[in-house]
């Protein structure tokens, strides 16, 4: 590092466009997509098991021996198939995704209170429009709990996809400042990242905010009883529910 | 299958079993590091969490401070520090003991927090002091949900400390990187394969230990 300041401010506006705003861009769309598929996965894998309950243990051993699993190495082992297209870093991270968002998805199903269930039974709702219009809904936040940690835990990891050459500001920070023995680009990648991380995080929280108005006043009373219930459900350890809640908690 | 077959034929060869670029050298350095990180991450996040948690001050400042942990990409970490400081196993522990802390930390202070009233009114009714019941039931009844923390952040550990073989001091990443360099895929792959080994043998260890250390009517409680 020698006598060179920290950051180069200099390098930062030279390079806005192209290596930053470049590997922004990839960064962006590698962490999304995961995100995405392992919502269009979990959310009707989560409906079933918890309309057939005795699916659940098997699904959630298999959604835990996914979670030990380390993407890293998946990143690595998928490398001969999938090459150096995104599918490389989009694979592991979407299994990574789904066994965070499985457990909360049923999590929150499973917190639709008996008398809200039969009074919809009562008023003629079809299953189908059951769940749509009163099981999902007030499923929704712990389920946007998990949903948070998935997505700023898949943010930070995708800079791991550098280390196989899928872009990324990992890329940022592994060529350009590493390689090259500079700080700034390393800097402006940790940034990147941590901003991105906090932007979607935010997006969420509006999300949740605008999707469950009824929530809104009483999201401490709601923490407390998912807490009391993951306390009640700890007898199977499950990785997702204590980040779910964890994250519940920086609300 | 072929993976598993090329992976059969890479640990089986006696080769690898010798010598400081060996498996046991590697597998040794690996299993280090990740233990040192996560007792040091243990270290800080279990008396902090149990302190917020109990008192029930600083929680919010605890979990900005774990999201932002939380939110860091582990790599840019361990670079900046390595081009601060020089290539060791200091860059290395900083980077994972970053990683450990907020699960172990968020953890027990929503353990310690999700303690019953009723149960602490009890244990005041008894006599005890604040400490005592914070060590004596706060701590036990917390436990599950500790080692919880402990068992994810375990994983996030063993599973990073590959990239310690970016800045050349061993581990199991070694295998990953040169295998990656020679063009060699069995030893890529058999260097992703032990990691995942490891890390499913860490969370076999996990629900071992909640066996052995959570108090009988406790996993009861959960059972039921």
């Amino acid at each position: 590092m020698g006598d060179q300041p920290l950051i180069r401010w200099d390098w930062i506006a030279r390079n806005w466009d192209d290596p930053v705003g470049t590997r922004l861009l990839e960064h962006i769309q590698l962490a999304l997509v995961p995100i995405l598929i392992g919502l269009l996965i979990a959310v009707p894998l989560g409906v079933v098991c918890a309309r057939w309950r005795w699916l659940y243990p098997s699904v959630f051993t298999g959604v835990n021996i996914l979670y030990a699993v380390p993407s890293i190495a998946l990143f690595f082992l998928l490398l001969p198939y999938t090459g150096f297209t995104q599918w490389t870093a989009i694979i592991p991270l979407s299994l990574y995704t789904l066994a965070i968002l499985v457990p909360n998805v049923v999590d929150g199903l499973y917190q639709v209170p008996q008398h809200v269930r039969q009074a919809a039974i009562a008023m003629g709702f079809s299953p189908l429009r059951r769940l749509i219009q009163v099981e999902l809904p007030i499923a929704l936040p712990v389920a946007i709990a998990g949903l948070r940690v998935a997505a700023v835990a898949t943010i930070s990891m995708v800079s791991v996809a550098s280390l196989v050459g899928l872009g990324g500001l990992g890329q940022l920070i592994l060529t350009d400042g590493f390689r090259r023995q500079f700080p700034t680009p390393i800097i402006v990648g940790i940034v990147l990242s941590v901003l991105l991380a906090f932007l979607v995080d935010g997006l969420l929280v509006l999300m949740q905010r605008l999707l469950t108005p009824w929530t809104r006043g009483s999201e401490r009373a709601a923490r407390r009883t998912s807490a009391a219930r993951r306390e009640a459900g700890a007898g199977t350890t499950a990785p997702a529910t204590d980040t779910g809640s964890r994250r519940a908690e920086a609300t | 299958m072929n993976l598993f077959l090329e992976f059969w034929l890479w640990i089986s060869d006696p080769a690898q079993w010798s010598g400081g670029a060996g498996i046991p050298t590697r597998l040794g350095q690996h299993v280090l590091y990740s233990a040192q990180a996560l007792a040091l991450a243990t270290l800080i996040g279990v008396p902090v969490g149990l302190v917020t948690g109990h008192t029930g001050r600083g929680g919010f400042l605890t979990a900005s401070i774990a999201n932002f942990a939380r939110a860091l990409p582990t790599i840019g970490v361990l670079m900046l520090v390595v081009i601060a400081v020089g290539i060791g196993v200091a860059p290395v522990m900083v980077a994972l003991v970053a990683l450990a802390v907020p699960p172990i930390l968020v953890n027990t202070y929503e353990g310690v927090r999700g303690v019953d009233p009723q149960l602490k009114d009890a244990a005041q009714g008894m006599g005890m002091r604040g400490h005592e019941v914070l060590l004596k039931l706060e701590l036990p009844v917390a436990l599950p949900l500790i080692l919880l923390g402990m068992r994810t952040a375990a994983i996030q550990v063993v599973s990073t400390a590959t990239i310690a073989a970016y800045v050349g001091i061993g581990g199991l990443g070694r295998f990953i990187v040169d295998g990656q360099a020679r063009r060699e895929f069995d030893m890529v792959v058999g260097g992703s394969l032990l990691v995942v080994a490891l890390a499913v043998l860490v969370t076999l260890m996990f629900y071992l230990l909640r066996r052995f250390l959570v108090a009988p009517g406790l996993r009861q409680a959960a059972a039921k």
